[in-house]
Formats: structure tokens, C-alpha cells, sequence
């Protein structure tokens, strides 16, 4: 594999942005036939490197060379051109278009729908894709959304594709038929980059590793050479445990009662259809489901965010008092101690304010205290201090606006407000979203903390491989229904996957026992 | 070999930079002004061949003259410009820091002159004279507060825009002040209220008073309660923004709403709040326009200063005391550029002033794009030693 003449090769790569070294002198090579993981924390700057390989950032410093010969790449056409592709983490689909339509979007010359269509289809054919071209994209899954990027790319020309965090979207039966792809497009001789940061995902598919830090390059290996302790320990510098800790649930006791929920948005689709379960205290209660099937509904409701239209929400007190909660202000939910920290896509639009500071950002909780018409910054200063301290969140100071952190470091704060605020019951929606490894281990440490001081904690996640260590029952929703509650420590994920798509897992309930 | 032939690479690279020391800011800011005067100095040399000296003694000049039995007339009447401009400025930041774009601060000081011109017109002789002005100054928050709360209310509850819906608002308060004026001209026909309580037994009723003893001395100035008021204003104003719990608020619904109401803020309820307190410091201003100074009513009485204010509140970055800088050069351009017209010896078109000033805004508003970003070329990007990039291999 050295000998051969690398497909990319990036030499002395910097880039900054403001005061920040997203890049320094950072080398790559990548090859053709070959599936490489590019892998690093958030912020190491991985996102940024293969941006500025695609066309939308230029580098400040540095060459890049493709097939031997150097090139500079200005813009997003010039990457293609060089056969470059990148499948972003954010669709950039329209929505009442066909797929056709989409990948025809943008490309020159007259336009003959039909011949597009067969040219995707013979793509499909090839890969293995699963894919529709006169099918909207509104009626379409993610996954099948993602399909279309990457036929879009592919139908381009593009022989270099870029996945960035391509497995964060999809459930797992998704990931190994996209894995599938990958290998068969490995195996047709293009070159592959995958981002990502989770460590089973580089050992499944790929075949070199790439580890960078911080904005440096770290160095690469062989999948087969290395283990994911090895990876970890280059990615975060020092030593880490990779295992996520159970304790027992302390003296657990009904805290949230939810019986008969159902749910309409404002357009009048049907959110959450029926819902029952309860959650306990000192016990963390995963929800498990494909995006979209309620989670956010569910959390709204209960804080108070969501409008309900029929069934009881009841929060238990320690002594048994049962109150309703449907019908409360989010404030006076909030005041009984039920928090709500849900991570949305920006991880900024709910909860956090960008251009303020972390202090002001802790005040957005607790501004009303305190004395009338001013507002006391002594105590958020304080609490701050200490989400920095607990959750190592990597600032310049307490009076830093929080949009100039990285996304982790954002998401720190946002989730580590509501761990120092003491809550009753702490709902958190895709708390380690893009986090990576030793951000996400602090966050589930905390979460467990909270558990044994007799938080209930109910925990949406995405990445089943956690939920199934972390989480003491797991509940698993399918368009708005409760389609199962396994206990976690007996869960399997093959099974948990079944229930995401189906209500009831199926026919065959004990296939993949 | 391993260097990029730069023949496709952009000639310029544009990228942010890391926050600017304020000083160093500063700094850009006063040079942009220095360069836009002697620009314009230069412009108008080169098509008038007017004297750049005669240019600048001029403008400085139009509100701090040499001579002293003009001071009175120039410099009071420029503080009293910067007093009522700063007063729209303030008004409508709140609003701006919620991102609700009043940009009809005209209207609602027009519907505070009309609102304080009627109490002072039909109250006088009614009531007792010591009662009227209190009466105008209830009367010209509410109009204001009402006709900034209107557009607020129905943005709160059908998402209506309001920058379209503030700014019809400014054309109702004018017609309805220029029917105003036709009902209560005097004498009749003319469409002129006149000064009201000009003479006789009300004269001066419903007026700000003109005469202050301060330990033991007299002062008798027309501006100086305007200017006073705008002075204590800012100081309020910063508190409210900067330190108050209702400040916070706006800057939070401001920022996200979807934030805003995770956290149980009231959205509706501190838009309305909001354009509340903006429209009433309008409705204020109106009422310092008529009872101040003016002491009757006309649809001219604003001049404009509710759209400059958009524009102040902005360059001084919704800081209520920058805001006190920026007024002053706006208005110190504005008096400087009228003289430049009046000044027979320049032979300045009057439309020449308002490319003067166009001129001078596109030089401050301008320099924040080079406080803000870094401009490299094409070389110096490329120019990189060799011997760093071996060393880590």
C-alpha cells in the first residue's frame, strides 16, 4: 500500500478561523481502494480538513495534491471536478423535489429526466442502493435521504467520497447496509473517508485509521494492526476506560407517570399516539427510536413545552402526592424541579443563548431569583466556574460568548446547567450528540451521579451501543407508540432495532435470541 | 515540487479575525472619520474647487463658532439636535436588542407631539394651569406606547412584520396630525396651528420652563430640560439594558425564542413590554418636541430623526453611552453640511451636503468590515518555510 501513488495527498494543511487553530500542519494521504476513518474528538478538526478537500474552506497554508499533481481547490466545483465529493451532515436536499430531480439540480447541459433516472438507476444497481428516483424526498427516511447524497456525488463523477459522521442519523440495521455500499464502491477502486468517532464503527469498516488531535495530525495504522483502546488513547492523548458503569438503581420509586399520552403538532400530525410508562427515581430510563418518532414530543410535553391533547402526566412527590402536570407553565414545571436539556441539531437553538457568556448562560435558569428588577451575576459566575471545572469544558473564560466554543463544549454547558441545578427529574434528549469519547464518558458519569442521588433521569439517545450499557430500562418508541420496555442489562440491540421500525418488534420476537 | 503554482489560487483571502482590542477599534472607528472628512475635503475640492480649509473651518464652525455672540445661537441648539436624537436612539435600542425592528419611531413621536399638543390646546383655561403640562406628559407616553404597542400585538399574536407594519404606522400619525393641524389652524384656512398659549393670560401654560435658579443664580435656557432629560436617559437606559432583569430578558427573546420559551419567558408579553417602553421614549421625545421647544404641532416636528435613530442605535452598538458619540457626529456632519450649502462663498448645491454625508456613513459603516475581517494576498498565503513541514514528518 506505500508504494502506490496516494489519490490525495495533503501536505502542511493550516487553517485558522479567528483565534482558533482548526488545522496545523496537518499531513494526509488517502488511497484508492481503500475505506480510511478519519478520526478525532470534537474540535480536532476533522470536519474542517475534509472541507477544505471539498471546496468550502480554502487553507491558509499547505498544499494538496491529487493523483500526483498539485491542485488548489477554490470552491465546491473545482473539488468535483478533481472527483472530489463530500456527503455533509446536514442534508442539503430539496424537499418537494424527486430524487432525480435533486441530483440533477445544478449540473449543466438540457434536461432529460429520463435519462437521469436510468443513469441512477444503473448507480444503484452497482452499489446496492435502494433508491427510488421519482420519489419525493418528503416522503423519504434519512436514511434513504442519505442514499441520495451519496448518489448525488456519484452521479458527478466523484471517485474521492467524503462521509462526514454518515452513521449518526441511522438505526443500526441502516449503518451495516450502508456499510455494505461503502465496501462494494471500496472494491469498484474509489477512495473513501469516513468521519466519525465512533470506535466500533473504524473497526467494522475501515481499512486505515487516521487519529487527529487537537488540529494536529496524530498519525495513522492499519484497522487490523490496532484496537480501539489504542485509537482512543491516540485520539485523547491519555488513558481512558472504555466501559460504561451500571450501578444499581437506588431504592427506585414512580416519579413520572405517564398514562394514555397523545400528542398533535401544530400541523395536526399525530406525534405520540397512547403512551403509558412510568419513570423512576434513582433509575435512568432510556428512549430508543429512529429520529422523528416522538422523543421530542414526549420530553416537550412533560416539560410543559408541548400542547397535549389527551391522557395525565402525574409527577410523584417523595411522600406520594401525585400532581398533574399537564396544564402547568413550563416555570412552574421548572420549579418543581422537572429540567428539561434537550440537544437539538445546532445545539444552541433551545436553551442556550450564542452571544452570551457562560455566566449569562447559567442565569438564563436562575435570573428570576433573587431581588427585584436587577440581576445578580455573582451566583451564575459561580455556577459556571463549576460546569467548567466538572465537565472540562475547554474555554478561554467564563465570559467567553458561547458560540465561539466547539459544539462539544456547547453542549457541556448546555447539559451540565441542568446537572448543577439539582433537579427531581432530568429529561435529556441526545445528550452526547457528536460528542466524542471522553466528553461523552464525562456525561454519562454525570448521569449516573444524578441517578444515585435519586434523580430520575430519562435519557433519549441515539447511539444504541450506549443505551443498552447505560440506560436500566429501555423504551422504545415507533411513530408515536410504545413499541416495547426491555430492562437493559437483558437487551439486545438487534432486538431494540426491531422495535424501532415495528410496533411489537415483529412476528418473531425471539429470532435474534 | 511540493509548491502550489498559485495560478487558480484567490487573489484575496478574507477571513475573520480575533476579537479586536476596543482601543485598536477605536482607533479604525476614528480613523475612517478622519479619512471620510478628508476625502470629502478632496471630493469637493476636486469638482467645486472650494478651499478644503474654507471646507472644514466651515463645518466645525456650523456648531462650535469662533465668535462668541453666535455661540448661543449654534452650539445650544446642536446640543438640543444630539439631545432629541439621542432620545429616538435610546427608544428604539430595546427593541432592537429583541430584534423587533421599530423603524417607526417617527410615528410614535409624531403621536406624542399631537398627543401633548391637544392637552395643551384644549385642556388650557379647562383645567388649572399647573395641571396641564403633567396632563401632556401622561397623555404623549401613552399615545407614543400606544402607537408602538400596536404593531408589537399583532406580531406577538399573528406574526405580522413589523418593519412593514411600524412603518405604515409612521404615515397614519402623520396624516392624522395633518388633519389635526387643518382643525385647530389659526387663523382658519391656513393648515398652521401657530404657537400655542403664545400670549395673553395662558401664555407659556403647558410650556417646559425656560428659568432655573441654581444656588442662587439665574439661568434662563430654552434646551437645557431637553438635554437634561436625554443625559439621564442614557444612564437609565444602560441600567435597563445591561442589568435589569427585563433587559436580560429581551436580549434573550432576541436571540431565540425557542430558547426564550424553554426557559418559561413570556415571548408575547416582553414584545408588547418592550415596544411599550420603546413607543412611550418616543412618545417622550414628542412631548419634549412640542412642550420643549416648538410649542405647537406640525407633521415636520420629528425631521426625520426617527429614521437617523435606526441608524445611531446601530453604529454605537446599542451602547447607550457610544450612542451619545454617535449622535454628536451625526449631527455635528448634519450642521456642518447645512452650512456648507448656506455659505455663499463655497458655492455648494444643496444636494452636494447629502453625498457629504452619505459619503462620511460609508466610511464609519465601512470600517467595521476591516474590524471584523483580515484581507491577505495571494504571496504572502504561499510564502511558507520549508523546513517546519520536514521537521514533523
Amino acid at each position: 500500500m506505500q508504494n502506490k501513488v496516494p489519490a490525495v495527498r495533503m501536505r502542511n494543511i493550516c487553517k485558522t478561523f479567528g483565534s482558533i487553530k482548526a488545522n496545523q500542519h496537518v499531513d494526509l494521504d488517502i488511497y484508492r481502494g481503500e475505506i480510511l476513518a478519519l478520526l478525532g474528538e470534537n474540535g480536532s478538526g476533522k470536519t474542517t480538513l475534509m472541507n477544505m478537500l471539498s471546496g468550502i474552506y480554502f487553507p491558509d497554508e499547505g498544499t494538496i495534491e491529487v493523483d500526483g499533481r498539485p491542485v488548489v481547490i477554490d470552491s465546491p466545483k473545482a473539488a468535483l471536478d478533481l472527483g472530489i465529493g463530500m456527503i455533509h451532515q446536514h442534508f442539503k436536499l430539496v424537499d418537494v423535489l424527486t430524487a432525480a430531480e435533486n441530483v440533477e439540480l445544478g449540473l449543466e447541459g438540457k434536461l432529460r429526466m429520463r435519462e437521469t433516472a436510468a443513469r441512477i438507476r444503473a448507480i444503484c444497481e452497482q452499489y446496492g442502493f435502494d433508491v427510488h428516483p421519482d420519489q419525493k424526498i418528503y416522503d423519504m427516511s434519512v436514511s434513504e435521504k442519505q442514499t441520495v447524497e451519496i448518489i448525488k456525488v456519484l452521479y458527478r463523477g466523484a471517485d474521492i467520497l467524503i462521509l462526514d459522521e454518515p452513521t449518526a442519523v441511522l438505526t443500526p440495521q441502516e449503518t451495516d447496509r450502508l456499510f455494505k455500499v461503502l465496501r462494494n464502491m471500496r472494491n469498484d477502486g474509489k477512495a473513501i473517508v469516513i468521519i466519525t468517532h465512533k470506535m466500533n464503527e473504524v473497526l467494522a469498516i475501515s481499512d486505515r485509521v487516521a487519529v487527529l488531535r487537537k488540529g494536529e495530525y496524530v498519525g495513522d495504522m492499519e484497522t487490523a494492526e490496532t484496537s480501539a483502546r489504542d485509537m482512543t488513547n491516540r485520539m485523547v492523548g491519555h488513558e481512558v476506560e472504555l466501559n460504561i458503569e451500571r450501578p444499581d438503581p437506588v431504592d427506585p420509586k414512580p416519579r413520572v407517570k405517564v398514562e394514555g399520552l397523545t400528542v398533535r403538532n401544530v400541523d395536526g400530525i399525530l406525534k405520540l399516539k397512547d403512551v403509558s410508562f412510568t419513570a423512576n427515581s434513582g433509575e435512568i430510563l432510556g428512549i430508543a427510536g429512529i429520529a422523528g418518532s416522538g422523543q421530542k414530543e414526549l420530553l416537550e410535553a412533560i416539560a410543559g413545552l408541548q400542547r397535549v391533547e389527551s391522557g395525565s402526566i402525574a409527577y410523584i412527590d417523595d411522600d406520594g402526592a401525585e400532581e398533574q402536570l399537564i396544564g402547568k407553565s413550563p416555570l412552574a414545571i421548572q420549579h418543581m424541579g422537572v429540567h428539561l436539556s434537550f440537544v437539538p441539531e445546532d445545539r444552541l437553538g433551545m436553551g442556550l443563548v450564542g452571544s452570551m457568556s457562560l455566566t449569562d448562560n447559567m442565569m438564563l435558569r436562575t435570573y428570576r431569583e433573587g431581588a427585584p428588577l436587577f440581576t445578580n451575576r455573582s451566583g451564575p459566575a459561580k455556577t459556571a466556574e463549576q460546569v467548567v471545572h466538572d465537565l472540562e469544558v475547554s474555554t478561554p473564560s467564563i465570559r467567553t460568548p458561547v458560540r465561539q466554543l466547539s459544539g462539544g463544549n456547547v453542549q457541556k454547558v448546555l447539559v451540565g446547567r441542568e446537572i448543577v441545578s439539582a433537579p427531581k427529574v432530568l429529561l435529556t434528549a441526545y445528550a452526547v450528540r457528536g460528542l466524542d469519547i471522553n466528553a461523552s464518558y464525562i456525561i454519562y458519569d454525570l448521569l449516573n451521579q444524578q441517578k444515585q442521588k435519586g434523580v430520575a433521569v430519562i435519557y433519549v439517545g441515539e447511539d444504541l451501543d450506549v443505551l443498552v450499557q447505560l440506560a436500566d430500562r429501555i423504551l422504545v418508541l415507533c411513530d408515536g407508540q410504545v413499541s416495547g420496555i426491555v430492562d437493559g442489562k437483558k437487551a439486545k440491540k438487534k432486538k431494540i432495532g426491531k422495535l424501532m421500525t415495528t410496533v411489537g418488534g415483529g412476528d418473531k420476537p425471539d429470532e435474534d435470541d | 515540487m511540493k509548491t502550489t503554482e498559485a495560478k487558480r489560487e484567490p487573489l484575496i483571502h478574507i477571513s475573520g479575525r480575533p476579537p479586536m482590542r476596543w482601543s485598536y477599534a477605536l482607533l479604525w472607528r476614528l480613523g475612517a472619520i478622519v479619512a471620510s472628512i478628508l476625502f470629502c475635503m478632496l471630493l469637493s475640492w476636486l469638482i467645486t474647487g472650494t478651499n478644503p480649509i474654507d471646507f472644514a473651518v466651515t463645518v466645525v464652525h456650523a456648531s462650535f463658532p469662533d465668535d462668541p455672540s453666535l455661540f448661543a445661537g449654534r452650539f445650544w441648539p446642536m446640543l438640543h439636535d444630539l439631545a432629541i436624537l439621542l432620545m429616538l436612539s435610546l427608544a428604539v435600542t430595546p427593541a432592537f436588542r429583541m430584534r423587533f425592528w421599530n423603524i417607526g419611531a417617527e410615528g410614535q413621536t409624531l403621536a406624542g407631539c399631537l398627543a401633548a399638543g391637544a392637552c395643551m390646546k384644549l385642556l388650557t383655561g379647562t383645567i388649572p394651569d399647573a395641571w396641564v403640562l403633567p396632563c401632556e406628559i401622561i397623555a404623549a407616553i401613552l399615545a407614543g406606547a400606544l402607537w408602538g404597542v400596536i404593531p408589537a400585538i399583532f406580531k406577538a399574536w399573528f406574526g405580522t412584520n413589523e418593519t412593514l407594519f411600524t412603518l405604515m404606522m409612521n404615515y397614519i400619525a402623520a396624516q392624522l396630525m395633518a388633519f389635526f393641524c387643518v382643525l385647530w389652524a389659526s387663523p382658519k384656512g391656513s393648515g398652521n396651528v401657530g404657537i400655542i398659549n403664545q400670549s395673553g393670560a395662558a401664555r407659556a401654560v403647558g410650556w417646559f420652563p425656560t428659568k432655573f435658579d441654581i444656588f442662587g443664580a439665574t439661568i434662563e435656557n430654552d434646551y437645557l430640560i431637553n438635554i437634561a432629560i436625554a443625559g439621564v436617559m442614557v444612564i437609565l437606559l444602560f441600567f435597563y439594558m445591561v442589568k435589569s432583569k427585563h433587559g436580560f430578558e429581551l436580549s434573550v427573546v432576541g436571540e431565540s425564542q425557542r430558547t426564550a420559551s424553554y426557559l418559561g419567558i413570556n415571548v408575547r408579553w416582553v414584545t408588547i413590554r418592550t415596544m411599550i417602553l420603546s413607543g412611550g421614549l418616543c412618545g417622550l421625545t414628542g412631548l419634549m418636541l412640542t412642550a420643549g421647544v416648538n410649542h405647537t404641532i406640525n407633521s415636520t416636528l420629528a425631521g426625520g430623526n426617527g429614521f437617523t435613530a435606526v441608524m445611531v442605535s446601530w453604529l454605537a452598538k446599542f451602547n447607550p453611552f457610544l450612542m451619545i458619540l454617535a449622535s454628536f457626529l451625526v449631527v455635528f456632519l448634519r450642521r456642518g453640511a447645512k452650512d456648507l450649502k448656506s455659505n455663499a462663498n463655497l458655492n455648494l448645491d444643496e444636494s452636494f451636503s447629502d453625498i457629504l454625508m452619505g459619503i462620511i456613513l460609508f466610511f464609519i459603516i465601512g470600517c467595521e468590515f476591516f474590524i471584523r475581517y483580515r484581507i491577505r494576498f495571494r504571496h504572502r498565503a504561499s510564502a511558507q518555510p520549508e523546513k517546519e513541514v520536514t521537521s514533523r514528518a
